[in-house]
């Protein structure tokens, strides 16, 4: 995890940003939707890695912080559509359609979400752990089906994407590049992050806590701190999910989204910077190369998840890299 | 009246997930490996009773047929993958066993396809019975809280009272002890991964039964006897009982009570759909509440 | 007399019917090395315990230089300058010898919630660090994954980090554990080197070097202070003498 680490990973980075202006330019629009997803499932994914790979922080349940970023976005979305305020009590809060707007809003509310969530959660240890940030999830995901006014089960959608200044949204290539954006930025913040002093000590409480102690600091803070940011990550990935469909749904929220976003971070490599965007763009390429071929894509998605699992723990950027650093 | 009919709906539907977590828990406690991939045994168990009742007519051998193929398929993807697994931390476990429920459902889906199957109950079964106090309840519910009972007391008697349970409990406590008094662990830890897809396929086919057969079926459940083993207690099976029986009611007393209570105060559409929700999200409240104060379930060891 | 650093006053703590510590009562003055011995099972362990923050006493007060630390946690007992090590060598297998000590340097400074910048280019961290590297006699090993030492420089590797807590009081719990002869010399020499940054409360089996290093003794058995002295006092203790060396002898 030492910065010669960074080449790998500015690669992985290089080669997605490749691929969609290649497919740009040969007029593949589908293609850069594709690698969109990627980059925003890969967001997710460097996110959840904050807590699971660097923490050691393993969350079933981030789908809860993706899912309200993306309702946080439809939501104000929606209220700028058809001019109602979100809220009255306390202060008069009108919707918006300006991303900038936005993603202050869903990087606040994932982050309270998960300072919540983090802070009765990490009572717990192991497999506990596990289970509760799902049961926690399981939660936003019922009461998302229940709740009426923003679509219940049927989901939120809204008809024009949100505007970024001096882009246009409407151009694949385009919302391509405020998503690759937010993801490199995210990127380089997590790479200083590990590094810095907190990353030290997240790392060290990974590996063993009762050193972190002796050297007077609490793990709880440690860790409470990571999930919260992890959170955050999670959150803004949603909100740019809900951008690319103009549409948001409780399966958003569900376990199955959590599952998925953790088995981009262990198919890329747990710990490893670019490791989840790899494993997103693995899996999205899989669906989409695997899904005309056969029906049962899914099958042999998984068996080749056992496989990885079995024979080569590291993850994809594990195998790639075997050999070269440790 | 309609109070007792809704408990005993939440005890037949405690003891069904007790059916389903006591193989979790066995596995959890006893080989420490999350099985993620249980939810696919059950549905296993439904589609094999499906098909055997619909070849032969008879329900009573898609039944055997259900304990059988779940019992023969869990000892398969034991010897195949997961006792690669034991020795991994819980994240690969989660990879692997997340994919194996990929690799089921889809192949499911190829052998079966997409549309459900449905099972026509045998004629002793499918009537209703009424019960001291006049309360009228059909019969196959009651005939799934007899099996639940009767599993829970097989359970306990083999696990406190048998060679084998000494065994089990041995090897929960140290691994090495038992291998090192000549116990096949290997063997021990497919029979018991065996048991637990047993109960698992069982459940499936009596849940299908009254239900649909299908594919996915096995995940909203799965997630359920997560919960109920993490309430209980991890390898607790007396836990998984109690957690079982204690998310069947709080679900089901949830689930009719809650409608009424929003009744008083909303229009009765939107209480229905807000009640039932709400009482989805309580179980939920139940297990983090649970956790929160004690952080390894009911009867859980303490850390 | 100075006033001594950390006082335990009547300390009792039981598991059931067990009574771990039973009124145990001490004091570490500035300047020594008060070594607490005792057979297996006499509550070393639990007692360490109740000093680190570990474990909370049934009744009794601990102070630290004059303040109760009763209802502190183990890592702000840490940061008011209590540095333990631990029985079993306790460090970050996978980091560097540097990384674990520049751990404990910016644990000590409360300067670990930082984000951004570098901690491996940053000076405020690495030089103090490779000071006290030197100090613990690891000078040339820093960029070795813990992971990859001998035990005794393990061993050296958590005075080290015990060194850069800039301690008031050291807790050392048996440093010697598992050292051969030469090992066991060599730290000893350091130990006594230690005893001018802070007081060591030193919990030893190697009575070689409890009698060759300790200022003060007490002996624990079976949960109580049976006698504290100087060395020569407990070598003549006829109690001792029956209820523990004795044993041995």
């Amino acid at each position: 995890m030492r910065f010669t680490g960074a080449l790998p990973n500015a690669a992985i980075f290089v080669a997605l940003v490749a691929v969609a202006v290649v497919a740009d330019r040969s007029g593949n629009p589908y293609i850069v939707t594709l690698a969109t997803k990627v980059a925003i499932f890969g967001l997710a994914g460097v996110g959840l890695n904050l807590a699971l790979g660097y923490g050691g922080l393993v969350s079933f349940g981030h789908a809860a912080f993706f899912g309200l970023g993306g309702y946080v976005t439809a939501i104000l979305a929606s209220h700028a559509a058809s001019a109602t305020p979100v809220a009255t009590v306390p202060f008069t809060m009108m919707g918006t359609n300006e991303m900038l707007a936005i993603w202050p809003v869903a990087l606040l509310v994932s982050g309270l979400a998960a300072l919540v969530i983090g802070a009765l959660s990490l009572r717990t240890t192991g497999v506990y752990f596990i289970m509760v940030t799902l049961a926690f999830a399981q939660m936003l995901y019922y009461f998302a089906v229940s709740w009426p006014a923003y679509g219940g089960e049927d989901g939120l959608s809204f008809y024009v994407r949100n505007s970024f200044p001096g882009a246009n949204i409407f151009a694949p290539l385009q919302f391509f590049a405020i998503c690759a954006a937010a993801l490199g930025v995210t990127m380089i913040l997590v790479a200083l992050l590990t590094q810095s002093r907190f990353g030290l000590a997240l790392r060290a409480a990974k590996q063993n806590e009762a050193r972190v102690i002796a050297s007077g600091v609490r793990p709880f803070a440690l860790r409470l701190t990571a999930f919260v940011l992890s959170g955050m990550v999670a959150g803004l990935a949603g909100a740019l999910f809900a951008d690319l469909n103009r549409f948001v749904s409780p399966a958003m929220l569900s376990w199955h989204m959590s599952g998925e976003i953790m088995v981009f971070v262990i198919l890329g490599g747990v710990g490893r910077l670019a490791g989840p965007i790899a494993g997103a763009a693995v899996f999205i390429a899989l669906e989409y190369l695997l899904g005309p071929v056969s029906d049962h894509w899914q099958a042999l998605l998984g068996l080749l998840l056992i496989l990885i699992v079995l024979f080569a723990p590291g993850g994809l950027m594990g195998l790639a890299l075997r050999g070269r650093h440790g | 009246m309609l109070l007792a009919e809704q408990v005993l709906n939440g005890l037949q539907y405690g003891m069904m997930l007790f059916l389903m977590a006591a193989g979790l828990t066995l596995v959890f406690g006893v080989m420490g490996l999350i099985n993620l991939a249980h939810g696919s045994l059950y549905m296993a168990g439904a589609f094999a009773c499906a098909a055997v009742a619909a070849a032969t007519g008879s329900f009573w051998l898609g039944l055997a047929a259900s304990l059988a193929a779940a019992a023969a398929l869990g000892a398969l993807v034991e010897v195949v993958v997961i006792r690669r697994l034991y020795a991994r931390d819980h994240l690969d476990q989660v990879l692997a066993t997340f994919a194996l429920i990929l690799v089921f459902s889809e192949g499911t889906r190829w052998l079966f396809g997409s549309f459900p199957l449905y099972l026509s109950l045998p004629p002793v079964l499918s009537g209703a019975v009424t019960l001291p106090g006049g309360l009228v309840y059909p019969a196959f519910r009651l005939a799934i809280i007899a099996i639940g009972a009767l599993v829970a007391v097989g359970l306990f008697w083999l696990i406190g009272r048998t060679r084998l349970g000494i065994r089990i409990r041995a090897g929960e406590a140290d691994r090495e002890m038992i291998a090192a008094l000549g116990v096949d662990i290997a063997r021990l830890y497919t029979l018991v991964f065996a048991l637990g897809a047993a109960l698992a396929g069982l459940a499936g086919a009596l849940v299908g039964s009254v239900q649909s057969v299908q594919v996915g079926m096995g995940e909203p459940v799965l997630i359920l006897a997560f919960v109920t083993v993490v309430i209980g207690g991890i390898g607790s099976i007396k836990g998984a009982l109690v957690g079982a029986l204690l998310v069947g009611m709080t679900d089901t007393l949830g689930k009719a009570l809650l409608p009424t209570f929003f009744a008083g105060f909303m229009e009765a559409s939107a209480a229905t759909s807000v009640g039932s929700a709400l009482a989805s999200m309580l179980i939920y409240v139940l297990m983090a509440v649970v956790l929160v104060v004690r952080p390894t379930g009911l009867y859980g060891a303490r850390a | 007399m100075a006033e001594p650093i950390l006082v335990l006053k009547n300390l009792v703590r039981s598991f059931g019917a067990l009574t771990a510590t039973d009124d145990v009562s001490l004091d570490l003055r500035p300047g020594e090395i008060h070594a607490l011995i005792g057979p297996n099972g006499a509550g070393k362990s639990t007692l360490i315990k109740q000093i680190a923050g570990e474990l909370r006493p049934d009744s009794g007060s601990i102070l630290f230089e004059g303040q109760s630390i009763n209802a502190l946690d183990p890592a702000e007992r840490a940061r008011l300058g209590l540095a333990r090590s631990f029985q079993v060598s306790s460090v970050v297998p996978d980091f560097t010898v540097l990384e674990n000590t520049m751990l404990a340097v910016q644990g000590a400074s409360g300067s670990t919630f930082r984000f951004l910048k570098p901690a491996l280019s940053d000076r405020d961290l690495t030089e103090p660090a490779a000071f006290h590297i030197r100090q613990a006699g690891l000078a040339g090993r820093e960029t070795v994954p813990a992971a990859a030492l001998a035990h005794g420089e393990r061993r050296r590797l958590e005075i080290a980090m015990a060194l850069a807590m800039r301690p008031r009081a050291f807790l050392l719990d048996e440093p010697m554990a598992g050292m051969g002869v030469e090992g066991a010399r060599d730290l000893t020499a350091i130990l006594a080197a230690l005893k001018a940054e802070a007081p060591i409360l030193l919990v030893e089996h190697d009575m070689d070097a409890v009698f060759a290093l300790a200022d003060r003794i007490s002996v624990l058995v079976y949960g109580r202070i049976i006698a504290t002295g100087t060395v020569d006092d407990i070598r003549a203790s006829e109690e001792v003498r029956r209820s523990y060396l004795g044993e041995e002898a």
